[in-house]
C-alpha cells in the first residue's frame, strides 16, 4: 500500500474514535448531563452494568472497534515521530517493530474482551 | 585612457569603502589539514556582493580560495552558500546588509567539495528520480507532433514551479533532510508538482513511487524554511502540500482532470515571405509513441 493510503486510514481511524469517545464519555462519564437532559442510564459503573456491558454483543463489537482504532492511531503516529530519529536503513525495521507491538496490544486487549463476553 | 580612469575611480571607491571581515570556510579534500576558517579583510564597496568579496578574495588575497559561480545575477543557481546562517545566493546577497563579519560557509546538507563548493549530486539524484518532463499516456514525446492546447488558468497552476532554478538552497535549509537523507526533498518535490499539476501531462502514477512513499511528500513537516529559503519565490511548502492533496485524491480514485488537447494541424497556411524558414534540424527528431 501507498503512504497516502496508511494515513487515510489513520484518518478515518480518528473519525471513527471521535464516534467511539462520545459514546464512550457519554455513557461512562457523562451520565449526570444525560440525566438532566432526561436520559437516565442507572449506575453504569457498578459492578452488575460492567459485567453486563461485557456480556453484549454490540459492546463486544464496541470495544474491538475502539481498540484498533485507537492502536492504529496512535502508533501510526508513533511510528512517524520515530521515524525522525531513526537511520533510513532501519526505518523498515521500525515499522515492522511497530506493527507487531500494534499485533500483539490488539490480540491481548482481544483475549480480554472476548473472556469477558464469554464469561 | 578609459579604461585607466575606470580602475582608478574603482581603486578610489575601494579605498573610500567600508572594510569587512570575510570569515570563509576552507576545507581542501586532498590534504590532511582539517577544515578551518580563515579570515579575509574586503573593502565592501556600495553595491557589492557576497560573490564580489569571494572574486575580491581570490583575485587579490588568496588565489586557493574555491567557489562556484556562473551568471552573477540569479538565474543560474550556481553560487548558493550558507551566508551568516542562513542558505542565499551569494551574487544576490548585499554586503552592506550582513555586518561587519560576513561568515561564508558550504550549503548544509551536501557533501563539500572543496571550501564553500558544495556537492548537489543528492538534490539531483532526487531530482530526477521524480522523472520532471511532460509524460503522456497517449505515447506523445518531446518534441510533441502539434501544440498543446494550454488555458492561462492552467498555465497559472503550475507556473511559479517552473521558476525554480535548482540552486539547492531549500534543500539546505530543510530540517527534514537534515535528518533523512532519502527524503526527496523540497525541490524534487516542487518539480514533481509542477508537472503533475500540468495540464499537458498525465504522469502522476509514473511519479508516484518517488512521491507517495515514506521518503516523500508524507515526510514533510510544514516547517517552511524551503519557502523562507527560496531566492527565486517559489513556495516549494505549499507544492507539497498540494502533492499531499493529489496523493490522497488519487487514492480515492477523485480529481480526474482534463488532459491539455493538441491543436489540429494549421491546414492551408503558407510561410509569410518576410519570415525565414527554421533551419534544419541538428538532430534527429521521431514523433510518436515507443521508447528509446
Amino acid at each position: 500500500m501507498r503512504e497516502s493510503q496508511w494515513w487515510l486510514i489513520s484518518l478515518g481511524a480518528a473519525a471513527l474514535m471521535v464516534l467511539l469517545l462520545t459514546v464512550h464519555m457519554g455513557l461512562m462519564h457523562l451520565a449526570g448531563l444525560l440525566r438532566a437532559a432526561g436520559v437516565d442510564l442507572g449506575d453504569v459503573r457498578s459492578f452488575a452494568a460492567v459485567m453486563a456491558r461485557g456480556r453484549s454483543a454490540v459492546q463486544l463489537i464496541f470495544y474491538l472497534l475502539f481498540l484498533a482504532a485507537a492502536l492504529y492511531h496512535g502508533l501510526y503516529g508513533l511510528r512517524s515521530v520515530l521515524l525522525e530519529v531513526t537511520p533510513p536503513r532501519r526505518q523498515g525495521l521500525l515499522s515492522g517493530l511497530v506493527l507487531l507491538a500494534g499485533l500483539a496490544a490488539f490480540a491481548y486487549g482481544t483475549y480480554v474482551t472476548v473472556r469477558t463476553f464469554t464469561g | 585612457m578609459r579604461a585607466k580612469d575606470g580602475l582608478q575611480g574603482r581603486a578610489a571607491a575601494e579605498s573610500a569603502a567600508a572594510v569587512v571581515t570575510v570569515r570563509v570556510f576552507r576545507f581542501h579534500p586532498e590534504t590532511s589539514a582539517p577544515p578551518r576558517y580563515q579570515d579575509y579583510r574586503v573593502p565592501a564597496a556600495p553595491g557589492m556582493t557576497v560573490l564580489d568579496a569571494l572574486v575580491h578574495i581570490k583575485e587579490r588575497l588568496d588565489a586557493t580560495l574555491a567557489y562556484r559561480s556562473s551568471c552573477r545575477m540569479g538565474i543560474c543557481g550556481s553560487c548558493g552558500m550558507f551566508i551568516n546562517g542562513f542558505p542565499r545566493l551569494a551574487c544576490q546577497t548585499q554586503l552592506h546588509t550582513l555586518g561587519s563579519l560576513v561568515q561564508v560557509e558550504p550549503l548544509p546538507n551536501y557533501p563539500v567539495v572543496r571550501d564553500v563548493v558544495p556537492d548537489l549530486e543528492p538534490m539531483v539524484r532526487h531530482h530526477t528520480s521524480v522523472r520532471p518532463f511532460l509524460i503522456r499516456k497517449d505515447g506523445e514525446r518531446e518534441p510533441p507532433t502539434a501544440e498543446y492546447l494550454q488555458t492561462p488558468e492552467e498555465l497559472e497552476g503550475y507556473l511559479q514551479f517552473a521558476y525554480c532554478i535548482k540552486c539547492g538552497l531549500c534543500l539546505a535549509a530543510c530540517p527534514t533532510v537534515a535528518t533523512d537523507p532519502d527524503f526527496t526533498g523540497p525541490q524534487a518535490l516542487a518539480q514533481a508538482y509542477r508537472y503533475c499539476a500540468d495540464s499537458r501531462d498525465d504522469g502522476l502514477a509514473a511519479r508516484r513511487a518517488a512521491l507517495d512513499s515514506l521518503h516523500g511528500v508524507w515526510r514533510c513537516h510544514l516547517a517552511g524554511a524551503c519557502t523562507e529559503a527560496c531566492p527565486k519565490g517559489v513556495d516549494p511548502a505549499l507544492a507539497i502540500q498540494l502533492l499531499k492533496r493529489l496523493a490522497v485524491a488519487t487514492a480515492l480514485g477523485l480529481g480526474r482532470r482534463r488532459l491539455a488537447p493538441q491543436a489540429p494541424p494549421p491546414v492551408a497556411v503558407q510561410r509569410r515571405p518576410d519570415i525565414p524558414a527554421p533551419p534544419p534540424p541538428t538532430v534527429e527528431v521521431r514523433h510518436g509513441g515507443g521508447s528509446g
